[in-house]
């Protein structure tokens, strides 16, 4: 059976340096960091006083107060995203087969800024068992793909991956192979998180994940710098409409690229600390490689996974040095995590938009706060430091690595 | 309108998202006001929170109009 093609279409994107696509690009090649004191709660008693929230939101811009209120904040940063990338793709709901569009939605937490409200109720109304009935249906991670679909009648497949920080790149990846297989004709795929409660600082401080450089939040992810210290948490959504290529060509769409490979390994080795050698993460890019039928030299630029925390960082150029040779020297390698933070069960679908757009522009945005390279990684890496580089790009890939030692990759090509 | 009466259809208001003029004694929660079954139940638990009682589910179940709501209540409420 011969494998369909399978294209990009739309884009969108709720991020914390932009709540558009183009904003998140512009600020993306500017260099700017999403990073400042956390407003949603008090993190005075916390380690970690900082974070990349979405800025200024308010769930009454984008939904009437009743629909708010039965949706987690990942959930309706899943649907604004989903919006932006339904109205960019230009499809008329008119003319395409809805029992053939589906939606596969990472999210790598769920409700939790709901499942810590409720609980605290619980605990505040001495344990009466009173929970709002809207408490499941807003918490469980699945929920924003149901969002999505009741939104647009889409009635193709639909689910919800989980897979922590690779959630969003295995949904893209799911989707892709089953537009390949023939099972539907598009989707809206991508993910969303909103963690930044006190649970999830608490919880991430707990496990000395993220940074406490309080003084200096902009600077604080730094990814591959001698002096990072951790991730710095961040919030929102990417989606991107992808369908059959004949399909988009038909109603003459739009194409921003061609998804042509996605690759899906684990590390089995810890749950929380990647293989010291990276060799799940080089396993991953292998296969994407191959199932994308891309000679190694061909890729142009690796939007890496590279969260600023002291191992991943070693782990993931090794991997790419040992998978690409001496090719790995004329590679673009860029952590935006460096801008935007770590959107978690979202990173994989902004970062997928990053790679995408870098090969639409020909611009590779940078790996800020580059002051001075871990003596571990080789110099001789291309890590686009602190400025944005002009590159044409024909393949481009995006690795995301995930708690529990799940690792995916997508990558995307350029149509001829 | 008494304080009960009031007081319910403020609730209904918040929420359900619905405005206050359609909130009358004949409206029903799921024919006319947009609820469904979890709504109702959300709206029950503020009725209960907000007046301090206990409607039992099989009462609950008979509460299907503002009217209903409010008769129940300023007959149960102390």
């Amino acid at each position: 059976m011969e494998l369909k093609r399978v294209v990009v279409t739309g884009m969108g994107a709720i991020t914390p340096i932009g709540k558009t696509v183009d904003e998140y690009w512009n600020n993306l090649v500017q260099g700017v960091s999403g990073a400042a004191p956390i407003t949603r709660f008090d993190a005075t008693p916390f380690k970690t006083q900082f974070a990349c929230e979405v800025k200024d939101y308010k769930a009454t811009d984008y939904f009437d107060r009743k629909e708010a209120r039965k949706m987690d904040m990942f959930a309706q940063f899943a649907v604004i995203a989903a919006e932006q990338a339904f109205q960019d793709s230009g499809i008329d709901l008119q003319t395409i087969d809805q029992d053939m569009a589906g939606v596969i939605w990472g999210a790598g937490i769920g409700g939790i800024i709901t499942f810590l409200d409720e609980t605290r109720g619980f605990v505040k109304n001495n344990e009466v068992p009173r929970f709002n009935p809207f408490f499941i249906p807003k918490m469980i991670s699945d929920i924003a793909a149901g969002h999505i679909s009741i939104k647009y009648g889409f009635r193709g497949p639909n689910y919800g991956t989980v897979s922590a920080c690779a959630s969003a790149s295995h949904a893209i990846g799911s989707a892709f192979d089953l537009i390949r297989l023939g099972k539907a004709e598009m989707f809206i795929t991508g993910g969303s998180e909103a963690a930044i409660n006190e649970a999830g600082v608490g919880g991430f401080n707990a496990m000395q994940a993220i940074s406490t450089r309080n003084d200096d939040p902009a600077t604080a992810s730094r990814p591959f710098d001698k002096g990072r210290d951790g991730f710095v948490m961040g919030e929102g959504a990417g989606a991107l409409v992808i369908e059959e290529y004949e399909h988009a060509v038909k109603r003459g769409a739009k194409i921003y690229c061609e998804l042509v490979g996605s690759g899906m390994t684990a590390d089995a080795h810890h749950i929380t600390a990647p293989h010291p050698e990276g060799k799940g993460a080089q396993r991953v890019m292998e296969n994407a490689l191959k199932d994308g039928n891309i000679n190694r030299e061909e890729v142009d630029y690796i939007n890496v996974h590279g969260t600023s925390t002291p191992l991943g960082d070693i782990a993931e150029p090794l991997a790419i040095q040992r998978l690409f040779g001496d090719h790995a020297y004329k590679l673009n390698i860029s952590s935006t995590k460096s801008m935007t933070g770590h959107l978690l069960g979202a990173t994989g679908a902004i970062e997928a938009i990053a790679s995408i757009l870098a090969m639409k522009n020909s611009i590779v945005p940078p790996t800020i706060n580059q002051f001075e390279l871990d003596p571990e990684i080789d110099p001789k890496l291309n890590l686009t430091p602190n400025k944005a580089q002009e590159r044409k790009i024909k393949v481009a890939m995006s690795n995301t690595f995930g708690f529990g030692g799940h690792n995916a990759c997508v990558v995307f090509k350029a149509l001829d | 309108m008494s304080d009960i009466a009031s007081r319910v259809k403020a609730i209904i208001v918040d929420k359900l998202g619905v405005d206050e003029t359609e909130v009358t004694n004949e409206a029903s929660f799921t024919n006319d006001l947009g609820a469904d079954s979890l709504d109702t139940v959300e709206l029950i638990m503020e009725f209960e929170k907000e007046f301090n009682i206990a409607i039992p589910d099989d009462q609950a179940e008979n509460i299907g109009t503002v009217g209903d709501a409010i008769a129940y209540i300023e007959e149960n409420a102390k």
